[in-house]
């Protein structure tokens, strides 16, 4: 049997200084949960800000209200099958995805450097046009969240024709599944390019216009410069990539650092920041894109014609009339739907340089159609790693500074 | 009716002439100017932003507010169970109904008929108006506390210090103008301006300061820190539907209509206009509207400013905002202050 003794302090003024201590003048600080529905996090990030005030004292992000399990379900297709489930990881470049994803496949298959020219220059169009689309929304949401409404409608416009161009080209707005293991899934269009360069020529037109509204507006420079600041060290300790990263003076492009397709062959710069605030990843953003729009131009110039699947049976369906004809193609056709490629043995990883940062694919296979296990080094989430150590400190109006700035894609995040 | 009207005495008289005026001037001018404001800013937010805008209901549009405010009336009226109740329901009428009482005191022409066309000509219009338009701070502060909620709460912290503040830079702003008039009543404004020296000319920076505060006050881009839809997903009125929701929508608008009335009769000369003898008190009825008609006109072109400029702009951050209003403006309009006051010195004084 055991009894509960009370000890007591008998000295009183002791006493109340013991209890002043506790009660302490200091206030107490308030927890506010941010999202995940909440217009400033794009989609379903949470966060759980204790704040003093208006000021953040400490920051959790939360995510995964948007898991879906990608990278499971790639274990049981085959891999041209799991194509569509990329056009959800980044759905503002879904076209990005789809390049980098068979990209990655590809490089597992082995017939990297047996891709048609045309399809090379194709799927580099489509990369490209990806991330002027994805910059543009990052923009305007960025500006939004700082109050500047119109800049995210004038870019959306711009968006909207980008989207008549995709829709042209696969058929689709959103959701692209253009691309397909060892090549595409249609070519391009008949007068397609003329409509792209007539695209590229309004859209550089927008891009002043968006300066105009932002770039030496003493508001905006109020709002971002020096909020949000990553030093180049954290920038890597937290292994951001993309215009993240480059805002902060990391020169550090997949494309220049390891080129692939045939990105070595186009003449353009990588806009690199050097304080990393908001305004530098904002400046970054709109530079990237103009560099963006001179790679297309260089891409319509000099885009050779061909076909723009690979030639082996074993990777890419053959076309219907020789199915109806031939015994080789009618069993191509049949292993390829029924059991998909057959990929050796092994394990890769493929980074590319999408919109928002390094998209990852590691595949690692034991033979056959489909992957034993498949990861997405998705960039958002990485991105997003670094806000609890980056918000604290901050007001709870740089927070939605900061995120627009950060431009992340909770559908990539949580995958 | 003309004997039963003679029979009253004088003083009941002026009390039937206020009420008529009231009631009409709160039920056909400013209430339908308050919801066609509304249809102003989303047309030109529209043209602004490279869309139509609303465009279906009625010709172009035009028969968008009975739309919009019988959509309010329909809406659920939902109160959460934890918003301290009684303060709820006040909060919106509180924020709706300073505006309002701010018009009573400004000269809208100059005379109709043979009544002078202001509802109240109080002899300390200005004192009056600056009482009345403190209290409208009211409204937000009770709806952030009365939702109990944790975005509704920022939000009326923030307008507390954001109106107080830019309520003392808009009083200090307004000294030297009744300095150069030596009144308080706003018809002696208007008089004091009717040579075509309007105000704004003399005082340029007492205007700068009072057109900056009154969007402060009015809560509108780039100062509309206590709404902030994307950082405190609405502010104050997150927490309200309905037609009590659309009272804040409403009054915001209300305001911008006083506020902006308010800079026509400081510092555009209110009804006056320097030529065609607009600028003298009216002989005829149809002189006496045309004159409330340069009054409307001059209102709108601030209504239009505020409109244009909250889509032009971001928006501040709330430090930002307490600085420019207590670092910069406020000891501006106290120079401006001391400059007419030796300016007068040196002129009128001896």
């Amino acid at each position: 049997m055991s009894t509960t003794q009370e000890i007591e302090i008998r000295d009183t003024a002791a006493k109340v200084a013991a209890a002043d201590e506790l009660t302490d003048v200091k206030g107490e600080k308030m927890v506010l949960n941010m999202g995940p529905s909440h217009p400033a996090t794009h989609g379903v990030l949470r966060l759980r800000l204790e704040m003093d005030g208006e000021i953040i004292t400490k920051a959790e992000p939360d995510v995964g209200y948007l898991h879906r399990g990608d990278e499971k379900i790639a274990e049981n297709m085959t891999y041209n099958q799991f194509l569509p489930y990329t056009d959800r990881l980044d759905y503002l470049a879904p076209l990005a995805n789809n390049v980098h994803y068979v990209l990655a496949v590809e490089k597992l298959l082995g017939i990297t450097d047996d891709l048609p020219e045309r399809c090379q220059y194709i799927r580099t169009i489509c990369c490209e046009l990806a991330r002027v689309s994805a910059h543009l929304l990052g923009l305007g949401a960025f500006a939004m969240d700082t109050g500047a409404f119109t800049v995210f409608l004038h870019t959306f416009t711009e968006r909207e024709k980008i989207y008549y161009l995709i829709e042209a080209l696969t058929g689709a707005r959103f959701t692209t599944s253009y691309t397909r293991v060892g090549g595409l899934s249609r070519d391009l269009p008949e007068g397609w390019l003329d409509e792209l360069s007539k695209f590229l020529d309004e859209v550089e037109i927008n891009f002043d216009e968006t300066e105009t509204l932002l770039t030496r507006n003493p508001i905006f420079l109020e709002r971002t410069q020096d909020v949000g600041i990553i030093t180049r060290e954290e920038a890597i300790d937290f292994g951001l990539s993309g215009p993240n990263l480059r805002g902060s003076g990391v020169e550090h492009d997949v494309r220049k650092a390891q080129p692939y397709m045939i990105y070595d062959r186009f003449d353009f710069d990588v806009p690199v920041g050097t304080t990393g605030d908001c305004y530098d990843r904002y400046a970054i953003r709109i530079l990237e894109m103009r560099e963006s729009v001179k790679i297309l131009r260089q891409c319509i110039a000099d885009i050779p014609g061909g076909p723009i699947n690979v030639d082996d049976g074993k990777i890419v369906l053959p076309p219907k009339e020789k199915v109806m004809t031939n015994m080789e193609e009618l069993i191509h056709q049949f292993m390829l739907v029924t059991q998909g490629q057959d990929a050796p043995v092994g394990e890769i990883y493929f980074g590319a340089e999408n919109p928002k940062g390094e998209l990852g694919f590691y595949i690692h296979s034991l033979g056959g159609g489909t992957p034993h296990r498949l990861k997405i080094r998705a960039p958002s989430f990485v991105n997003l790693s670094i806000l609890s150590q980056l918000l604290p400190g901050h007001m709870i109006a740089d927070v939605v500074a900061i995120l627009g700035s950060l431009d992340f894609v909770m559908g990539e995040c949580d995958r | 009716m003309t004997d039963w009207f003679t029979s009253l005495t004088p003083n009941e008289q002026f009390a039937i002439f206020s009420l008529l005026k009231i009631m009409i001037a709160v039920f056909t001018v400013v209430l339908p100017m308050v919801a066609y404001s509304v249809v102003a800013e989303r047309r030109i937010s529209a043209l602004i932003q490279d869309r139509i805008g609303p465009n279906r209901v009625g010709p172009f549009g035009l028969l968008q507010p009975a739309a919009d405010g019988l959509k309010f009336i329909l809406k659920e009226d939902f109160t959460p169970a934890y918003a301290r109740k009684v303060y709820f329901w006040l909060a919106p009428a509180v924020a709706m109904v300073p505006a309002l009482l701010t018009l009573a005191v400004i000269p809208f022409g100059s005379q109709l008929g043979s009544q002078k066309a202001v509802i109240a000509d109080l002899n300390v219009g200005i004192l009056f108006t600056f009482g009345i338009v403190s209290l409208s701070v009211y409204g937000i502060v009770l709806a952030g506390y009365a939702s109990n909620s944790k975005y509704p709460f920022l939000g009326g912290i923030r307008s507390s210090a954001q109106m107080i503040s830019y309520e003392i830079a808009m009083g200090l702003s307004v000294v030297p103008v009744f300095m150069l008039v030596g009144d308080l009543n706003l018809s002696a404004v208007i008089d004091y301006q009717k040579s075509g020296a309007w105000l704004i000319l003399k005082q340029p920076i007492a205007f700068v300061i009072f057109l900056v505060a009154a969007f402060a006050e009015t809560n509108r881009l780039p100062f509309d820190m206590p709404e902030a839809e994307s950082e405190l997903v609405g502010g104050y009125h997150t927490e309200y539907s309905s037609m009590k929701f659309a009272l804040f929508f409403l009054g915001e608008y209300a305001a911008m209509i006083a506020v902006s009335a308010m800079m026509v009769v400081l510092f555009l000369g209110g009804w006056t206009l320097p030529f065609a003898g607009l600028n003298e008190t009216a002989t005829s009825l149809g002189m006496g509207l045309l004159q409330v008609g340069i009054f409307i006109g001059k209102l709108l072109l601030f209504m239009g400013l505020f409109i244009w400029v909250r889509w032009m702009l971001p928006r501040f951050r709330y430090d930002q905002l307490m600085d420019i209003g207590w670092k910069r403006f406020v000891p501006l309009a106290i120079a401006n202050i001391v400059v007419t006051a030796i300016y007068l010195y040196l002129t009128h004084g001896k």
